[in-house]
């Protein structure tokens, strides 16, 4: 069980057979059944959280029984979601630790599967890793806390920087829809970040995001603030075992870029195919702030995340790139984007590639609204397909809401497959079949992951290569 | 040396008799020349050889140096080392031109199909590019996207140069070039004759036979070899056309 992803990637075994076992982490407080206000001041209890931070989760326990669940979810995915047989909130029975060594060696084989303390000990200032509800591990490099960066579990911030907290957390995603609120009631887990005026972090800071077993719920927040004119790289990335019923994740990201700063967010969700995956990801940028994001959405059976900028001062910008995986029958992969131009002179620019095969569906749902008076706004949107067989679909659905004459917003989209001719014409060049469709489908993404950190790139090019090799054994 | 030998090929497309009973050899270092109207079969025997699918064999075999190749997958064929430059390509626009050479020589070469190319492939590909008439900019392309017809054959061409398969099979290498394009792509192909593949060709016009010199010319009508012989039979076809041609035959 100590060999890495890459290997096992190699030898042909998918991250869900590198994670899979058969003894669950043991737990040391487990909250399951009907979620009532009793369960509410119990997780607030366990968390010995102030009271407004208590009043605050009532607050959205209220909205969430109030609100109706949304009619953009398909029906089976609604009726997996049956909450009273989800634990909604797992400990594990482990302390919190800033060194591998001290976290017990059935708990650190996970990570280690999935090679995260090498990665940190080469390319990361800084490293979180949450098991189940809680965050396990959490270690950051000296220079970070010389420079004024704060990194700590969001708990941790909740206790020392109460005022920061009330307000940013869950002010930039408000509960407006029925999971945003059961978020706000139970949230558990995540990352908060500050990063000073015109501080640069030059190498990301990473959290890692682990279910362990079947029929739990992960909610987790991600708060990061960059102050003007700083830079920060945040990557996430999450996995789970294979697992025997589903689980559910429904986390949240909020990210304020202030005047002149950059923040780059990158997801690698690599859920194993029994979790069902919403993350309510926004952020708001000042003045010539940038935002981007990237999401890879690899795993999971069912997915609903669309990251959303809202670019509230003059000069900002923000790249929204989508990659998107459906591999399976019924799987269902919704990763599309939100833009709203609040000011003149913004720009965004949102790159979405897909690949469906063997039944699933990815889905493109996306949404450009420049206000009335946000003058010479420029957005462009590009979404690309391919659809790998005749099983499989793609689904492109951009609203572009535009009430400026002087904006322009442009839409282009693409639809490849691969033929049995294409095929054909890359084994006459001694490729296999399953060669030939890993290359194209590398390829098909090859502009969006070269963008990516090197490790990433690699890590998901491998990730994508075994997800399709496995297409090829199949077809 | 190598040898690739057709016996007795019928072959049919979705039901239909395309060849009928057509036998050849070719030995490295050779050069055979398929001559034949539009129509004649000609693609068809290639696409089989390649071993297309769709391309169902009734009857013969094709061998490699007595390797029976009929029932191995395409990629199997060229492993083996035949490999056809077809007459108009697909395009892949998602795959870079340098991409396929790149998978396509670490396969041969035993090497993982991602790996970066080596230097000498590099240096090969570098001077390859330029002795076909291409530019270093087609290699970042997608394969054949939105390539001329021209460029396709030189395209095409290139990845034979890098492959340097035992037997190569060239559907209509000169079509759509102008005759610098005949004259450079003759050269490289020459090249390649020299340095031990043996080449079946197909073409329209004694032009680039010129340069390739065939060792054989084979005549191809209606799915059936129906004259064999030199030069001297193109030279006949170019004087009175194929109609009149087969009137004598």
């Amino acid at each position: 069980m100590k060999q890495d992803l890459r290997n096992l990637i190699e030898g042909g075994l998918t991250p869900e057979e590198v994670l899979s076992r058969d003894t669950p982490v043991r737990r040391s407080i487990e909250i399951k059944g009907k979620i009532t206000s009793d369960v509410i001041e119990e997780i607030s209890k366990i968390k010995n959280e102030p009271d407004w931070m208590r009043r605050f989760r009532l607050r959205n326990l209220e909205l969430f029984n109030k609100l109706p669940a949304p009619n953009w979810l398909p029906n089976w995915v609604l009726e997996s979601i049956n909450l009273e047989e989800y634990l909604t909130y797992a400990k594990p029975d482990v302390n919190r630790a800033s060194s591998w060594d001290e976290i017990p060696p059935e708990i650190r084989s996970y990570y280690e599967s999935a090679n995260i303390p090498e990665i940190e000990a080469r390319a990361l200032l800084g490293l979180g890793a949450q098991l189940d509800s809680e965050i396990i591990y959490f270690n950051i490099k000296k220079q970070l806390a010389e420079k004024g960066v704060v990194v700590m579990p969001m708990e941790e911030a909740v206790q020392k920087y109460p005022d920061l907290i009330k307000q940013y957390f869950m002010k930039i995603f408000p509960p407006e829809h029925k999971f945003a609120a059961l978020h706000g009631a139970l949230w558990s887990g995540g990352v908060f970040v500050y990063v000073p005026p015109g501080v640069r972090i030059e190498a990301p800071i990473e959290a890692f995001f682990l279910i362990s077993n079947a029929g739990e719920g992960q909610f987790e927040h991600t708060l990061v603030i960059a102050d003007k004119g700083s830079y920060i790289h945040y990557i996430e990335g999450c996995s789970a075992p294979r697992l025997s019923r589903y689980s559910f994740h429904d986390g949240m990201v909020e990210l304020y870029a202030h005047e002149g700063a950059r923040i780059r967010f990158t997801t690698v969700q690599n859920w194993s195919k029994n979790v069902i995956n919403f993350n309510n990801k926004r952020a708001i940028a000042e003045g010539n702030a940038k935002v981007e994001w990237v999401e890879a959405s690899i795993g999971s059976v069912a997915s609903f995340v669309y990251p959303s900028t809202i670019l509230k001062g003059e000069g900002a910008g923000t790249e929204i790139t989508g990659i998107t995986i459906a591999n399976g029958n019924r799987h269902v992969k919704e990763n599309g984007a939100k833009v709203i131009h609040d000011a003149p002179n913004t720009y965004s620019k949102i790159v979405n590639k897909s690949i469906s095969a063997n039944g699933g569906t990815a889905v493109y749902k996306g949404v450009v609204y420049v206000r009335k008076g946000a003058k010479y706004v420029k957005s462009h949107v590009a979404c690309d397909s391919l659809i790998l067989d005749d099983k499989s679909k793609a689904y492109t659905i951009p609203h572009e809401q535009v009430f400026e004459d002087t904006a322009v917003v442009t839409h282009e989209a693409y639809t490849g497959r691969i033929s049995e001719d294409k095929l054909f014409y890359l084994r006459s060049r001694g490729l296999s079949e399953e060669e030939a469709k890993g290359l194209v489908v590398l390829g098909f993404i090859s502009d969006v992951t070269e963008g990516l950190p090197f490790e990433y790139a690699m890590v998901l090019n491998r990730v994508i290569s075994l997800e399709f090799s496995k297409y090829g054994k199949v077809a | 040396m190598a040898e690739l030998k057709v016996e007795n090929l019928t072959v049919s497309v979705d039901g239909k008799v395309i060849i009928e009973d057509v036998s050849f050899s070719v030995k490295s270092g050779e050069v055979l020349a398929l001559m034949g109207p539009n129509g004649s079969g000609k693609t068809t025997l290639f696409m089989t050889i390649a071993g297309h699918p769709k391309y169902n064999v009734i009857k013969g075999r094709v061998l490699l140096d007595n390797d029976d190749l009929t029932p191995l997958l395409p990629e199997e064929r060229v492993m083996k080392g035949i490999m056809v430059a077809f007459q108009t390509p697909i395009a892949v626009p998602e795959v870079r031109l340098s991409t396929l050479i790149t998978a396509m020589v670490n396969k041969m070469n035993g090497r993982k199909l991602t790996d970066p190319a080596p230097p000498s492939l590099v240096n090969n590909l570098i001077k390859g590019v330029q002795e076909v008439g291409l530019t270093p900019a087609h290699l970042s392309r997608g394969v054949n996207h939105g390539f001329s017809g021209g460029e396709m054959k030189r395209s095409e061409v290139l990845q034979l140069l890098m492959a340097k398969p035992k037997i190569a099979l060239i559907d209509e290498p000169d079509s759509g070039l102008d005759v610098d394009g005949v004259y450079a792509v003759g050269k490289v192909l020459l090249n390649l004759v020299n340095s031990g593949t043996g080449i079946v060709l197909t073409t329209h016009s004694a032009r680039i036979l010129h340069t390739l010199k065939p060792t054989k010319v084979l005549v191809l009508s209606k799915g059936r070899i129906i004259a064999e012989g030199g030069l001297e039979l193109v030279e006949e076809i170019e004087k009175i056309g194929y109609e009149n041609f087969l009137k004598v035959r």
